[in-house]
């Protein structure tokens, strides 16, 4: 009777103890620049999604696939930390991170990504990579517990390409202006390849390599005004590009040359019509007026509009990606059988997943399951009844310009594109 | 032609510019031995407020041609409080103490004030970009330059001007000329060296938040742009002479046409040039170009 009466007292506790497992929230550590000039251009916008859409995860108002409340049922935890710092701050950040967190979501430098993906790797804590470009990640080495659900920065420039030889195909020389870093660099090297693969005997007449938040390009304005050059690409973000805008349109810059500003996109809110008619404008992706109009990304733009009177720009999109692809991976692992999934088990379902993003579907095919694609849009400025309007845009499939699995991006775009 | 004298001109413009910023870090320099890396968070302060008072100016549909006194104002306003609150609340307290110590001390005003600035106007930056476009084009061969550069130029010049006058042809430059050679011995005669003090420091901070609010139109105001400046205007001040306000002009003309000269011809080079044109001067003249000789102490 005694052994009788203590299994009921364990079965019991073992039933009041099992739903007060299940609310246990999941702590997710968000990285993000909060301060330094890349807080106000991505990092602050970007945690307004997370903030956002956690929220709404967890109050089950989020549209289907992902109205199931938290993750699977349990509710999220945000922990959010500074970027700023550089790569070994980020590295020190992550370690004492990975201890009060279950899963990572960050990282908006490519920097910080490189430096953080092996520490991840080495800490065995799954960390997804939203923003960062660089497609060296998964080109350069192999992660288990490291997953990029942002599409790589190979793809602006190939789509940039594409779209100024389709409509421009008698080009003959380009010149460049982008930030001295590897963001700048490898953007300039991606998109020089392009064009010449795409136009052979292409002329470079200059390739301008600024310092990064130098401000002021009077210099750089008057060489590339006298340089001959039909095209100038750029991948300024930030208080440089708004700079290039601000002192290039009185001088005739954007009237001169085919603009092409590949990052452009959320500069679009912030100097509306005084980017000049006819500028070649890239989001990194399917974001913000490029996102294709249907339910989920209306829901998505006006709760963000709502909440913060602007409208999403594309790192908001990217952070809320993110946060799906858990969620989608999660639940995924949950549905083969895990009430409460491992993190090796939720690494499983990711892999190879396919979901829903606010700017569209969202492959991660790349980097043997980890690293996403998506398709590419690039659009050209046009001042409608005094309001700047994307007009002319055109859907580039993620295959089109994407390197097939095991390629490199730049080898791929020196072969032409080659399949 | 055409070509060397648009190079020379954007040069020139970028000299005015640096002038600016390098004129009121060396003479705090000068008169207080002070490295004022605060300096930097004064020029985004004029900046900043730069962009809001001649930004609510042009908002309450006042003439734009009076949003470039909003910008005067928005400088005077900033070095008027924020000078004598720097000297008088934090480097009265500290003077006496090591250089490395002052300028450990200005750091940490830097810090402070870069957070200030984002606690008063957040993370997005702010544009002012009407004063920049609205006096129109000009040109020199095939290329258009807005006006403003004159503007800009102008000021430097005006600025290099009355400092050099006050400082040569009035009584009181005389007397703070009188305080940087020997500051004990002036105070023995009766210098009151803590009024030059706080002028000094006060002058030099109306004059880095000038060029900020001058810059403001050209640029987005956003957060961190007073470390940049303060890396550059650091650099000119070496390569003229710590204290020597002719050593800031020339150094800002070198570095500001070496500059252009590697933009136009050599880009790649461009991050470099300000270091090597410092480099090659500091082989020469360790203590940069003019700096004022030193009396040694017995």
């Amino acid at each position: 009777m005694k052994a009788v009466l203590r299994a009921l007292v364990l079965a019991a506790c073992a039933l009041a103890v099992l739903p007060a497992a299940a609310q246990q929230p999941i702590r997710l550590g968000i990285v993000t620049f909060l301060s330094g000039p890349a807080a106000g251009a991505f990092g602050v916008p970007a945690r307004n999604g997370f903030e956002l859409v956690t929220e709404l995860l967890n109050a089950g108002t989020v549209p289907a696939p992902y109205a199931t409340k938290g993750f699977g049922g349990r509710p999220l935890e945000l922990v959010i930390i500074d970027e700023a710092g550089g790569p070994q701050k980020q590295v020190a950040e992550l370690r004492n991170l990975a201890q009060r967190v279950d899963y990572v979501i960050g990282y908006i430098s490519s920097g910080d990504c490189l430096a953080v993906a092996p520490v991840a790797e080495e800490l065995k804590k799954l960390t997804v990579l939203f923003d960062c470009g660089t497609p060296r990640i998964f080109e350069d080495a192999s992660y288990k517990y490291v997953f990029r659900t942002g599409p790589t920065g190979s793809m602006d420039n190939t789509a940039a390409a594409l779209y100024v030889l389709e409509r421009h195909a008698n080009v003959r020389s380009i010149a460049g202006i982008n930030q001295n870093y590897a963001w700048g660099q490898d953007s300039w090297t991606d998109f020089e390849a392009a064009m010449k693969a795409l136009k052979p005997g292409l002329e470079v007449k200059t390739s301008q390599m600024t310092k990064l938040f130098a401000g002021q390009f009077g210099a750089e304005i008057s060489t590339l005004l006298s340089s001959g050059a039909e095209v100038v690409h750029s991948s300024f973000w930030g208080g440089d590009l708004e700079g290039l805008v601000l002192q290039g349109a009185p001088r005739g810059l954007f009237q001169k040359h085919l603009v092409v500003l590949s990052a452009g996109e959320p500069a679009i809110n912030r100097l509306g019509t005084r980017i000049p008619d006819g500028t070649i404008i890239g989001a990194r992706g399917p974001f913000g007026p490029f996102a294709p109009d249907n339910a989920f990304n209306r829901w998505f733009r006006s709760a963000y509009q709502d909440r913060y009177a602007l409208p999403p720009i594309y790192a908001s999109y990217k952070a809320t990606n993110a946060l799906l692809g858990l969620k989608a991976a999660y639940e995924k692992a949950q549905a083969a059988g895990a009430t409460s999934p491992s993190q090796e088990q939720i690494i499983a379902a990711f892999e190879y997943l396919n979901y829903e993003g606010v700017g569209g579907p969202v492959r991660m095919s790349l980097g043997k399951g980890h690293q996403a694609v998506m398709e590419n849009a690039i659009g050209t400025t046009r001042v409608v009844g005094g309001e700047l309007r994307i007009v002319d845009v055109k859907r580039y499939p993620p295959e089109q310009v994407n390197p097939p699995e095991g390629a490199k991006s730049e080898a791929w775009i020196k072969s032409g594109f080659k399949k | 032609m055409s070509t060397a004298l648009a190079v020379l001109f954007d040069g020139v413009v970028y000299s005015s510019w640096l002038f600016l910023m390098a004129a009121g870090l060396t003479l705090i320099y000068g008169v207080m031995k002070i490295l004022n890396i605060a300096h930097g968070s004064l020029y985004a302060l004029g900046g900043y407020t730069a962009a809001t008072i001649a930004g609510a100016w042009l908002a309450a549909g006042h003439a734009a041609v009076g949003s470039y006194a909003m910008l005067l104002v928005a400088a005077l306003l900033v070095g008027a409080v924020m000078g004598p609150l720097l000297e008088r609340g934090l480097l009265k307290w500290m003077y006496g103490k090591d250089e490395v110590v002052l300028l450990l001390i200005t750091y940490a005003a830097f810090l402070i004030l870069e957070d200030a600035i984002k606690l008063v106007w957040g993370v997005e930056s702010k544009l002012l970009p009407e004063p920049y476009s609205l006096p129109g084009n000009f040109r020199i061969g095939t290329l258009a330059y807005p006006v403003y550069n004159l503007v800009l130029i102008a000021v430097a010049v005006v600025v290099g001007l009355a400092l050099a006058w006050a400082l040569y042809r009035t009584r009181q430059g005389k007397l703070l000329l009188a305080v940087i050679h020997d500051r004990e011995m002036s105070a023995a005669m009766g210098i009151n060296v803590d009024r030059v003090y706080l002028a000094t420091f006060t002058v030099g901070a109306m004059l880095a938040a000038l060029g900020g609010a001058l810059t403001a139109p050209m640029i987005s105001v956003s957060p961190g742009i007073g470390v940049e400046v303060i890396v550059l205007s650091f650099a000119v001040v070496v390569v003229g002479g710590l204290g020597s306000l002719g050593g800031a002009a020339i150094g800002a003309l070198m570095v500001g046409i070496v500059r252009s000269l590697a933009v136009r011809y050599w880009p790649e080079a461009e991050l470099f040039t300000i270091y090597f044109v410092m480099a090659l001067v500091l082989i020469a003249r360790p203590k940069g170009l003019f700096s004022p000789p030193e009396a040694r102490k017995i």
